[in-house]
């Protein structure tokens, strides 16, 4: 995305519910530089607890798959079941597997 | 919500469209959600820039008639939970405008077409609140109104709206609450409290009624949003899901629902209510609202007057980021 003049930039925001969990993506925001576009993330995305931590990156610093290309680049996993346990039969009887 | 690639929403030939439209609509048939980039429909793309739009814009606006009594909240606990509802509301714009951002149009574009006057947001705002007891029927009846409308759109089949819908249905609950509670005190309270109470009752009701929009038999984008998921209830079953939950509230409040029709029928289980006041409604609609002028004439003072800020900012960034390349 362009930035024209008087246009704050897109970013993404991701927030840690608490620790132990991962940063999740939650929607996005404009601000003017980084600083700002976290003072605005807390505000718009954490006013009642939601987070304990925050990671904002610009939109257009993010590269993601094609949607077109979902077919190739995931299908291959679907007939490869083996890299499932419940592929696997165990033996009545025989425990701690 | 990554930027939407535009050359993936150019119009593709004919066959191909009519291939990929049979796959999109098997698609959304099987209940799976659309996400931003996805190849979709044209008009399924501008009706939702329509809808998301239209609501970021009510959120907006909606903060003026709540914003009036600020100020003047009677205790300060109210003013601490009035702030905190209109803070909410200007939260519950952003996220939808960034969820219509998903869809290929800026925002800064949305909020021109709001101020032009081209862009229409829910008439309901464009009503005055000339007293605190309006404060109590907007959370009351305009908060419950929407949350009705905004439940239904949690199944939304566009996934940045339907998320979005998630994250503020989990706001909304207080400001109803809030507004109920702010209409048990007056109704318990002095006669003129009562009186002020019944008084912001009579004028709040049909418009609540009206924020569902046209009868099924003459809403015009219906059939084909309900085939595309795009809405999932229809008006009028909204409306009535609303009057019945919405009547014995009021009956507790010992207030009266101003309309001489209204009778629960025994059969049914449903209120029947009477005829709605579209003329009033199509009034409203056309600007003709008791507040139309004065809403967007705040709403363009606003963003005349905070453009120093936004340049301020970006000047403030620019210097920052020179300063750090000559440091490097
Ligand atoms: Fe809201
Ligand atoms: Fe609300």
């Amino acid at each position: 995305m362009s930035t024209t003049p008087h246009d704050w930039a897109l970013y993404e925001v991701f927030v840690r519910a608490r620790a132990g969990l991962d940063h999740k993506h939650v929607g996005s925001l404009h601000a003017a530089d980084p600083q700002m576009a976290l003072q605005h993330a807390r505000d718009t995305y954490t006013r009642r607890q939601e987070g304990v931590s925050i990671w904002v990156v610009r939109s257009d610093q993010i590269s993601a798959s094609d949607p077109s290309d979902a077919d190739a680049l995931f299908s291959p996993a679907d007939d490869k079941v083996y890299r499932h346990p419940t592929f696997y039969t165990i033996p009545e009887g025989v425990e701690g597997l | 919500m990554t930027t939407p690639d535009v050359t993936t929403l150019t119009p593709v030939p004919a066959a191909d469209d009519a291939a990929r439209l049979a796959r999109f609509e098997a698609h959304v048939a099987a209940e799976e959600k659309v996400e931003a980039r996805a190849w979709m429909p044209e008009a399924y793309r501008r009706t939702l820039i329509r809808q998301i739009s239209q609501h970021a814009h009510s959120e907006i606006v909606g903060m003026l008639p709540e914003g009036n009594w600020i100020t003047r909240a009677p205790t300060l606990r109210r003013k601490a939970v009035l702030m905190a509802k209109v803070q909410d509301e200007a939260g519950h714009g952003l996220y939808l405008y960034s969820a219509a951002e998903t869809l290929g149009v800026s925002r800064a574009e949305l909020i021109d077409q709001l101020l032009a006057g081209t862009a229409k947001y829910s008439s309901i705002f464009n009503y005055p609140t000339p007293t605190w007891a309006d404060i109590g029927a907007i959370g009351w009846l305009v908060d419950g109104a929407a949350i009705m409308n905004q439940v239904a759109l949690c199944r939304c089949s566009y996934g940045p709206y339907a998320r979005a819908m998630v994250r503020i249905c989990r706001e909304e609950s207080f400001h109803q609450r809030q507004g109920f509670e702010i209409m048990l005190t007056l109704s318990r309270g002095a006669a003129a409290q009562r009186a002020m109470a019944q008084d912001a009752l009579n004028r709040w009701w049909w418009p609540s009624l009206m924020m569902f929009g046209p009868s099924d038999r003459d809403s015009v984008h219906s059939a084909q949003s309900m085939r595309w998921k795009i809405k999932r209830v229809s008006n009028d079953d909204l409306r009535q899901k609303f009057v019945d939950a919405t009547v014995p509230q009021a009956q507790f409040l010992g207030l009266t629902v101003p309309d001489p029709d209204l009778r629960l029928d025994d059969a049914t289980g449903h209120y029947h209510f009477g005829e709605l006041p579209w003329h009033e409604f199509h009034e409203v609609l056309k600007g003709n609202g008791p507040c139309n002028r004065e809403r967007l004439a705040a709403r363009r003072a606003a963003h005349d007057e905070g453009a120093w800020v936004r340049a301020a900012a970006l000047a403030y960034s620019r210097k920052q980021q020179a300063r750090q390349s000559r440091a490097s």
